[in-house]
Formats: structure tokens, sequence, C-alpha cells
């Protein structure tokens, strides 16, 4: 389905998870943040440029993977993204939620 | 003569020996293949030994029986690989040099890795299904536990057959109803995803089971510890989840070898070519199944699938012609759904597991992402495929490598 946001049209899924990255650009990062409750620093950014690099090498994305990642640790992940973080980095980052095979 | 080493007798090294043997000509290329163990184990049949349902013989056989003949056996413990030297170095002293080396180390569970898992609780009210050895414990466990709050968890992701610790749960609903105690058993689900299913199709499709089963879900749940005084999984929002029993899938990572030859990731998994499957190390080298980081599931099935794609690229690579075949991440899995009943999921890297027919399109006679009774006895009957056709690089008739879009409802 099509949504408009930050004068943008972008495609999403049910959940709403962008379903193609190269509609994401930052101000779409940040219109999805504050959908999310959330205001992003630059610490926020730096997570966020992480998992993209990460999803971009077809690395799968995990919590502990993030804290081993140097960007951030596991304490401050939770602190920048309170919610299900890493549901809600990848959603402000424009990549798919972490999934299994069904 | 040159020489091919494959590390690993388990399901992809041994099924790359028999493909390769039958390839290969003996009097050009000598095949060896290293592995400590003396036993094969048919891993799917770890889900069933908690039950009682297989017993410890029904799953075990000599490595030796499945390794072909004019193919030499090292039975010993391979220390580092070294790409440069072109060799593997062994425990016993010896080095042995490869002119084509394919790592099939697959992978083991390191409850060490998450705070409190293999403490004192681990074995006693802590269990892991992903080794004989707590399969074995767990179904000691269960055939005198008196109910109470069993927690099935995933540590993290990629685990092994993503869908097996769904699978227990749903066996340890049949199992308990069968024993009369389903009444004084809760079973919780805890996940670091978002849910037990996580695909479009596959939740709209399936999320009733676990209503029918009165299963609970605990998602987005990133675990810290286990805390084995309180009896609770803790994650780092400081969430938790008491357990009476815990079944968990701890963190899954690469063979040690891999971490001591320092060619893995950090969870010690090779970087490989997720069409060609050759290394991202060094050309000589290729990797297939649980060893691999290709983004598809760790499986048997997909060991199967990538084993004959890789057989043709070492064959075409040994010819130095381009390595043409193509690995689409095809998985296939039987699923148990409990009281006997499965279902069959078909999917690759691009296309998530839809409803349809398998393996013959319109027809079947299996049908995808459906419970029904033939899907389980299908199940079943994978154990002998396994040992008699899989193995020994068989062909399984109707089932190709690459995943069939024919016979799948996408829409």
């Amino acid at each position: 389905m099509e949504k408009q946001i930050a004068g943008k049209t972008i495609s999403v899924n049910e959940e709403g998870f962008m379903t193609d990255f190269s509609q994401w650009d930052k101000a779409v990062g940040e219109a999805l943040a504050a959908e999310n409750n959330l205001q992003l620093t630059p610490r926020h950014w730096e997570v966020i440029e992480y998992i993209q690099k990460e999803y971009k090498n077809d690395v799968p994305l995990s919590i502990r993977k993030i804290g081993k990642s140097g960007v951030v640790d596991i304490k401050e992940f939770y602190e920048l993204f309170p919610v299900a973080p890493l549901k809600t980095a990848t959603k402000i980052a424009g990549i798919p939620k972490p999934v299994s095979c069904i | 003569m040159k020489r091919l080493l494959i590390l690993g007798a388990g399901t992809g090294g041994t099924i790359m020996a028999n493909h390769l043997r039958k390839a290969l000509k003996p009097g050009e290329w000598e095949i060896a293949i290293a592995d400590a163990r003396d036993k094969h184990y048919y891993q799917p049949g770890f889900l069933f030994l908690p039950f009682g349902q297989y017993a410890p013989e029904d799953i075990v056989k000599p490595i030796t029986d499945f390794i072909p003949k004019d193919v030499v056996f090292l039975h010993k413990e391979a220390q580092k690989i070294n790409p440069a030297a072109k060799s593997v170095s062994f425990a016993d002293g010896e080095d042995y040099a490869y002119d084509i080396l394919i790592i099939a180390t697959g992978t083991e569970i390191a409850p060490e890795e998450v705070a409190g898992m293999a403490g004192p609780e681990w074995r006693k009210s802590v269990f892991d299904f992903y080794s004989f050895e707590g399969a074995l414990a767990l179904r000691d466990k269960l055939a005198t536990w008196e109910g109470g709050r069993l927690v099935v968890h995933i540590t993290e992701m990629p685990i092994k057959c993503p869908v097996a610790p769904l699978e227990f749960s749903f066996l340890a609903d049949s199992f308990f109803k069968e024993k009369n105690m389903r009444d004084k058993v809760s079973i919780t689900y805890v996940t670091p995803l978002s849910g037990a299913f996580t695909k479009p199709k596959a939740t709209a499709t399936l999320e009733y089971l676990l209503k029918e089963k009165n299963i609970a879900i605990e998602p987005d749940f990133a675990i810290e510890s286990v805390d084995n005084e309180k009896k609770v999984i803790r994650d780092y929002g400081g969430r938790e989840v008491p357990f009476d029993l815990l079944v968990t899938v701890p963190t899954n990572k690469g063979s040690e070898l891999i971490e001591n030859s320092g060619l893995g990731d950090d969870l010690a998994f090779v970087p490989t070519d997720k069409s060609t499957l050759q290394s991202k190390i060094h050309p000589d080298i290729f990797v297939i199944g649980d060893a691999t980081n290709v983004p598809t599931s760790k499986a048997g099935s997909v060991v199967h699938f990538e084993a004959e794609i890789l057989t043709e690229n070492i064959l075409n690579y040994i010819q130095s012609k381009d390595m043409k075949a193509a690995f689409d991440g095809h998985a296939n899995c039987f699923v148990e759904t409990g009281g006997g009943k499965a279902l069959l999921i078909d999917f690759n890297y691009d296309h998530e597991p839809v409803e349809g027919t398998f393996p013959i399109p319109g027809i079947g006679p299996l049908r995808l992402l459906k419970e029904n009774r033939i899907n389980h006895l299908g199940k079943l009957a994978f154990r002998w495929i396994y040992w008699n056709i899989l193995l020994k690089a068989r062909p399984i008739p109707f089932v190709t490598p690459e995943m069939q879009t024919a016979g799948k409802n996408f829409n």
C-alpha cells in the first residue's frame, strides 16, 4: 500500500515497514521516527546508518550484533529506541524487520 | 593426483563426498573427508526424541556407512585452516595439503554466550534440544515432569531449523494433552522477533494455531540473562518471563575450527557468495550448509539443494569455466503442528512460503502451508529418504534444487 509522508509517497506493508528502500531519505526517516514518538539525535543516526549498511550486505541483524558493533552498546540502544528497539530502528531506517522463514 | 578435502561429515559433507566421488575420476582426484566424530545423527529426529516418538537408535548410524569407498575418511580433529598454504592442520600434528577445500562444519549451540544459561540449572530446569545429549536429557525430564510453566525460547537469530522451536511448542501441547495434564502446563513462546510468525502469508494462514493450542507469545525479547535462582529469563529492557522448565535454543555459532582459523564472522559463520557458494576467503575454498552465512534457513533441505549447485560449480571451477550454477536459497521443510499433522513450506531468497501444491504443480500430493495428516506422514517418511537417498546424493523425484514457482499461490 502507499502512504504520504514528509511530502513524499512511499510504499509500505501492512505493518508500516517500507518496501522500497530507494524511496527512503532522511526526511522520511525523521517522519517515521516522529510516528514512533522519537526525535532523532546524531546517536540515533549513527545506529540507523550502521543497520542500513549491514542490511545492504545481507547481514542478519540482531540486538546482540548491534551491541557488538562498536557503534552503540545494548543499554544505549534500548535508551535510544525504548520500545521493541530492533523493530523500531529498522522501521525508521526504511528496511524490513528481522524475520524468520515463516 | 589432485586433492579435494571436505571438512565435516554431517549432512553437507557426506552428500558432497557422494556427489563428487561420482563426478571426479578416482585416478585424477583424491577425495578425503575429515570428522573427529564417528556417529552421524539424523538431526530432524532431535525434535521427536524429547517426546519419546523416536528412540535414540532410530536417529544415529556410523558416519562410515555413508562415506563412499574411494573416499578417504580422516577420523581426526581439524585444528586450523591455512588458506594461503592451502592446507589444514590436524590435532595429531599432520597437515593435509589440498587443491580444493569444502567447509561443511555446521553450527553448534553456544549456551555460554548468555549469562547464566549454562549455569547450575543447565539440564536440570534449563534444556536445549539442538544436541543429541540435550534432547535425551529433556526426554528424561519430560517423562517425570509434573507440570508448571513451560517456556520455549529462542536466544537470537540465525538458528538452525528456525521452525523447530515452534514445532516443539506444538508437539508439547499434544504431548501434555495425551498425558491428560495439559491443564497443569502453561506454554509460552519467547522470541527475539516480532512474533512466532513473521512473514505475512504464514502469519495470516497460521496464526490460528497458537490460539487453538493455547500458546502465549512474548515477542521482541532480547535475552540478557537466565536467573537460575529466581528462575526467570530477563531481557535487556528489564522484562522478565518466569519458568519452571525452560527449553531454549541457545546462540548458534559456527565451528570452533572456523573461529580458530579466523575465517568467520562474529558468529563464526564463513562469508560465502550466496549464489555460487564459493567462500569470500579464498577462491579454492567452498562452503555448504549451516557453516555459511548465506541468508536462507540453516536446514537439511537447503544443504541438499546447495549440494547439487556446488557440485556443478566445483566441476566448472576445476575446468576454469564460469561458475554458472546459482543457488536461489531454496528450502523445503515439514513443520509438525501436533496431533499427527504437519505443514509443508517451500521458499527461497525471494519468495516467502505460500499456499499451493508440491512437488507436482496443481496435483501435489502434498499441500503447502496447510496442516494435514499426509504432510506428517511425509515428515516421518523423510527419515528413510534421508538415510537412503539424500545422504547418498541420489535424486529425489520431482524435487529440483531451484524453487518452482508453478503450483504456488503468490497473491
